[in-house]
């Protein structure tokens, strides 16, 4: 198996891994507030991992790896924006954090 | 097994963890918050299987599919917020 190869398959598994703990994380965490964490973590790590061993895979074919920028340089930016409109649509909505003392 | 039928696996089973949030609720923010994700997954997925059918051709629809996911979250999120897509007047501050 060639070297390039390797690499890739250890960057895409990492990928996997942080989008399934964030998967994991997004079900078991408490509170709204918390999964918005592990939600971001699959967008961060997840997916900039899985894409850049896609771009690894690209053969330097300068199209394809450009392509694959884009949509990680798009989702860095739509990511934090979204996650911050949303909390902010929440809060004001009057969810709030679980203290351990009930309520939501 | 290839790289990208494993990478697809781990993101199929992250996308139905998202869906069993989204099912769960219990407040409408989680539920928006985990169709974001399962987007985010979906331009992931389209991404893996355009080279897993050797047609990267697909990053087009992940690029799109990353810009209308994006713009529905934040539509959704302001509906949620102000009732409305249309005002930007303030609810709670």
């Amino acid at each position: 198996m060639p070297p390039l190869d390797i690499v890739s398959w250890v960057v895409l598994m990492a990928g996997c891994f942080f989008c399934i703990v964030g998967g994991i994380g997004i079900v078991r965490l408490p509170d709204f507030y918390t999964r918005t964490h592990a939600a971001s973590i699959t967008d961060t790590m997840g997916a900039g991992l899985v894409l850049l061993g896609l771009m690894l895979q690209a053969d330097g074919e300068w199209l394809v790896i450009s392509k694959l920028v884009f949509v990680a340089l798009f989702l860095f930016v739509t990511s934090p924006t979204s996650g911050h409109a949303l909390v902010k649509a929440a809060f004001a909505e009057g969810v709030r954090h679980d203290d351990g003392e009930g309520g939501s | 097994m290839t790289m990208f039928e494993a990478a697809m696996a781990g993101v199929l089973v992250t996308m139905f963890l998202a869906l069993v949030r989204a099912v769960a609720g219990p407040t409408v923010p989680d539920r928006i918050l985990a169709a974001n994700m399962f987007g985010t997954k979906t331009v992931l997925l389209i991404a893996v299987l355009g080279f897993l059918t050797e047609r990267p051709e697909w990053l087009d629809l992940a690029v799109v599919y990353a810009l209308v996911n994006f713009v529905g979250t934040i539509a959704v999120a302001k509906y949620a917020r102000f009732g409305n897509l249309a005002s930007d007047d303030r609810k709670v501050g």
